[in-house]
């Protein structure tokens, strides 16, 4: 596969421009290639590592090797934490395809179990000792205690309501922003983004200057508030102001490959050319995050260069693997359509006359379905032209103001008339009807 | 007798002047009892009084000698002609004086018409009563939908047309504006004006009424079928200024026209004709399955003006399947009557089988075009200097002012807006 080689050279690239950073000796991992699961899992920590593998195991289709590896996977890193339930739900899964070390450990749930039963009750005992001494401090550590306990095991709402009841204890910035990392945390795994997205604008309104890397991570929460909503301007806005200092430390969220891919796809398909330039091509901090997923950086390039094919070529060998990222796979089709779009519209947009066949090679498409294509975009009024179908060639048109004001002016005053003429009966009719009924009282 | 002699005499003597007239008028006011009561009044009493200058009594005479009950054909033949000849030669001045009198004369005068089965002689006579009863152009008489309604039985379409120009801006009785408009919207309809129905028939399902009655049920259903012919688009809910009792229950009523205007929305020929012919009963029974069809094609030409917008040129045999025609033929037969029609302008090369679209060649440089704007300038500056009369005249009415007095509180007005002077409170 051509593929290879290209994202090889790629890599030779990088190797040479990227010196130091360790991150840039590995492949890229997303790319067009089959997802390379150890690697993308080793991208990040925590609850969102487990449930990323999860929903690559559910989302894989038939791949069978992927799937057990993914599951693989999931159940070694539920058996570090101590979330039973998980663990009990990866083991149905597995169906003991893995063999023998992967089947249901009854002894290890049951201890961690029990273990979760001690702990909550030390920190019930020393939560209700704190209260009584009434000291904001501790109150707020042992509600916090709880907060990351019932997260550890799996129970989100009550994780999210111990985080929410610390705010009435916070004395300082620092813990209020604390409290926001948390419950930012727990909403993005709840999938509750309105929360997410209140949470970082409490956190904004902080007075002090944020930490860089806080203010980063907030960013990047709230571009996947945003991405969730659909509102892709603003995620890709959000994205690309994350400084490069984030680096791998919101790895229990996001990592900055995602970051990259994210931005750059909701750019792509929501900034008009000169935004597009000026933030993205031009965004020496974004350029960090976009060495690290290369081919998104090579086809916002080629958007930008009129290179549509190869662009839509780079878009379709990724759709694979996006469509295996837990907070992409829904909108992987909104944005390549809305892509797709921006491309046919960029690619008539220089011309007076475009030959239909010679676009139809350029998109890959034959020249029915490029027509077809057109004419929803004409309907649609993004694209100001007619369809010569006889020779196949598009015309650019370009309305007459002149015409088209005269016409204008002439409509409004033909409906100006029937609708003053309409109200003056109305009125008359209502009068007549107020005379009526006051010559009865009368 | 002798009274009739009398006042026969007394109507020869008095019909001179208008003081003498309005001396007539009591006398005959006063004798129209013992009028009804003699029996031996005859047709041919009338002749001898000459319509044009005594119509005032003649009138009367007339009225009394044919509100009688049902008469043999010959006699209402006769009666019909009498009154006919009479309505075409009297005087305007004297009629308006018992407009009542006069309308009902000729009320009567349409259901003898009617019975006859020969709506055509009443035509040309009710026309003519109508300009003259009318006493401005403006107003709206007693007398218009009986004229349009003949008009539509004689199937004239262009003599209820010509009553139709004017603009009517006062309106006595909503049921008589009611059916004018209604039966109007019918005629505009007959002449393919579907402009002006639109207009009438808008006026009706807006006009402001407590409950719906079956004239506005009737105009909506043609409404909803215009709109359709006319401009190619239908919404469900009606405009903001219709009264609620109209926007609550009117839909209700007529089910199956909404169902066409939703289908028609969605643009496929096969559905809505599979909607029409589920409910062609209803249709049938409404007299409304002609309009109907009517919308149906309209759809064709609906389909092929938007592919005007997006192309330049398109083969024949593309627009028949773009717009679900059966074959290339029938394809330039709806092209060609639209290039006729002029709503679009195109020119078809039938050697390739392709059609050109083209720019509406109007380019508002024309005298013809400034005459046209100068009229519609003139046309509002008109209408808004009514249309302060009407402002000016209400803040003037007695009525409205103490009305506005009471509920002053009610409406807050602060200092600045507060137009009704103290003296109008409670």
């Amino acid at each position: 596969m051509e593929r290879d080689e290209e994202s090889s050279g790629l890599m030779m690239e990088m190797c040479t421009n990227g010196g130091g950073e360790e991150t840039s000796n590995r492949r890229p991992i997303i790319s067009g290639e089959p997802l390379d699961i150890e690697a993308y899992a080793s991208l990040y920590k925590g609850r969102t590592k487990i449930m990323r593998l999860l929903f690559i195991a559910s989302h894989c289709g038939g791949n069978q090797t992927m799937q057990l590896e993914a599951l693989r996977m999931a159940y070694d890193e539920i058996k570090k934490g101590e979330n039973t339930q998980l663990f009990r739900d990866v083991v149905n899964r597995i169906n003991g395809r893995l063999g023998d070390k992967y089947k249901m450990d009854s002894a290890w749930c049951e201890s961690v179990d029990r273990r979760a039963e001690q702990k909550k009750g030390r920190l019930e005992n020393e939560l209700s000792s704190y209260r009584t001494n009434l000291i904001k401090e501790s109150i707020r550590m042992g509600h916090n205690d709880f907060g990351d306990f019932y997260y550890a095991c799996g129970l989100l709402s009550d994780a999210f309501k111990n985080y929410v009841r610390t705010r009435d204890y916070c004395t300082t910035a620092k813990h209020i922003i604390h409290m926001c990392m948390n419950a930012i945390l727990v909403s993005i795994e709840m999938g509750q983004f309105t929360h997410v997205s209140s949470y970082v604008n409490k956190a904004e309104q902080n007075p002090e200057t944020l930490d860089p890397i806080v203010a980063a991570k907030l960013r990047c929460a709230s571009g996947l508030a945003h991405l969730e909503l659909k509102k892709y301007k603003l995620a890709a806005r959000k994205f690309l102001d994350v400084s490069p200092e984030l680096g791998n430390s919101y790895n229990e969220v996001i990592a900055p490959q995602d970051v990259a891919t994210y931005g750059g796809l909701c750019a792509l398909a929501s900034f008009d050319r000169s935004e597009l330039k000026a933030k993205v091509i031009d965004n020496i901090n974004f350029r960090d995050f976009l060495e690290l997923v290369p081919e998104v950086r090579e086809l916002i390039n080629d958007f930008y260069s009129s290179r549509y094919a190869s662009c839509l070529e780079y878009l379709g060998s990724l759709r694979a693997n996006l469509l295996l990222d837990i907070h992409l796979h829904d909108h992987v089709d909104t944005l390549y359509d809305q892509i797709r779009k921006k491309a046919l519209i960029q690619y008539t947009l220089p011309f007076v006359s475009v030959d239909l066949s010679r676009m139809a090679d350029a998109f890959k498409t034959s020249v029915s379905g490029l027509e077809k294509e057109l004419e929803a975009l004409i309907t649609d009024n993004q694209i100001q032209a007619r369809i010569d179908s006889h020779n196949k060639i598009l015309y650019a048109r370009h309305a007459d103001q002149r015409n088209a004001t005269f016409q204008k002016v002439l409509q409004m005053g033909n409906e100006f008339d029937r609708d003053v003429r309409s109200m003056m009966l109305r009125a008359n009719l209502l009068k007549h009807e107020y005379h009526a009924r006051a010559g009865r009282n009368h | 007798m002798s009274s009739t002699e009398n006042l026969i005499t007394s109507i020869q003597g008095l019909s001179a002047s208008s003081g003498d007239l309005s001396a007539l008028h009591r006398i005959l006011k006063g004798a129209e009892e013992t009028l009804r009561a003699d029996s031996d009044l005859q047709l041919s009493t009338l002749d001898q009084l000459d319509p044009s200058k005594h119509s005032l009594g003649y009138l009367y005479l007339l009225d009394v000698l044919t509100c009688g009950g049902p008469m043999s054909k010959e006699k209402a033949s006769e009666v019909v002609l009498l009154i006919a000849r009479f309505i075409t030669s009297c005087d305007a001045e004297q009629i308006r004086l018992a407009s009542d009198k006069f309308v009902s004369l000729c009320k009567g005068f349409k259901d003898r018409v009617l019975e006859l089965e020969d709506p055509l002689r009443g035509v040309a006579p009710l026309l003519s009563a109508v300009r003259k009863v009318q006493v401005s152009t403006k107003r709206l008489t007693a007398l218009h939908p009986d004229c349009l309604q003949l008009c539509l039985q004689a199937k004239c379409y262009k003599a209820g047309f010509s009553i139709l120009s004017d603009d009517i801006l006062e309106v006595d009785q909503p049921r008589d504006f009611y059916l004018y408009c209604y039966y109007g919207g019918m005629i505009c309809i007959g002449q393919k004006k579907f402009q002006k129905a639109l207009e009438l028939l808008y006026n009706v399902v807006t006009a402001p009424m407590h409950s719906v009655n079956a004239i506005a049920l009737e105009a909506y259903k043609k409404y909803v079928l215009v709109t359709l012919i006319h401009s190619g688009q239908f919404s469900v809910s009606l405009p903001k200024c219709a009264s609620t009792a109209a926007q609550r229950h009117l839909k209700t009523w007529s089910i199956p026209y909404t169902e066409v205007g939703n289908c028609y929305n969605e643009g496929k020929i096969s559905e809505l004709q599979a909607v029409v012919v589920a409910h062609s009963s209803d249709f049938e029974k409404d007299n409304n399955l002609g309009l109907v069809k009517q919308a149906v094609s309209s759809l064709y030409k609906r389909n092929i003006l938007r592919l005007t917008q997006k192309y330049l040129t398109l083969s024949l045999q593309d627009i028949a399947n773009m717009v679900q025609l059966a074959n290339a033929k029938e394809a330039e037969m709806h092209v060609l009557q639209m290039i006729q029609d002029g709503q679009i302008h195109a020119l078809i090369n039938q050697k390739d089988g392709m059609v050109r679209f083209l720019e509406d060649p109007e380019q508002y440089k024309t005298s013809e075009m400034i005459e046209v704007m100068d009229s519609v300038i003139q046309r509002t500056i008109g209408l808004s200097k009514n249309l302060i009369a009407m402002d000016e005249s209400l803040s003037c009415d007695p009525l409205y002012l103490g009305k506005v007095g009471r509920e002053r509180q009610r409406y807050d007005f602060g200092e600045d807006f507060d137009t009704v002077p103290q003296k109008f409170s409670m």
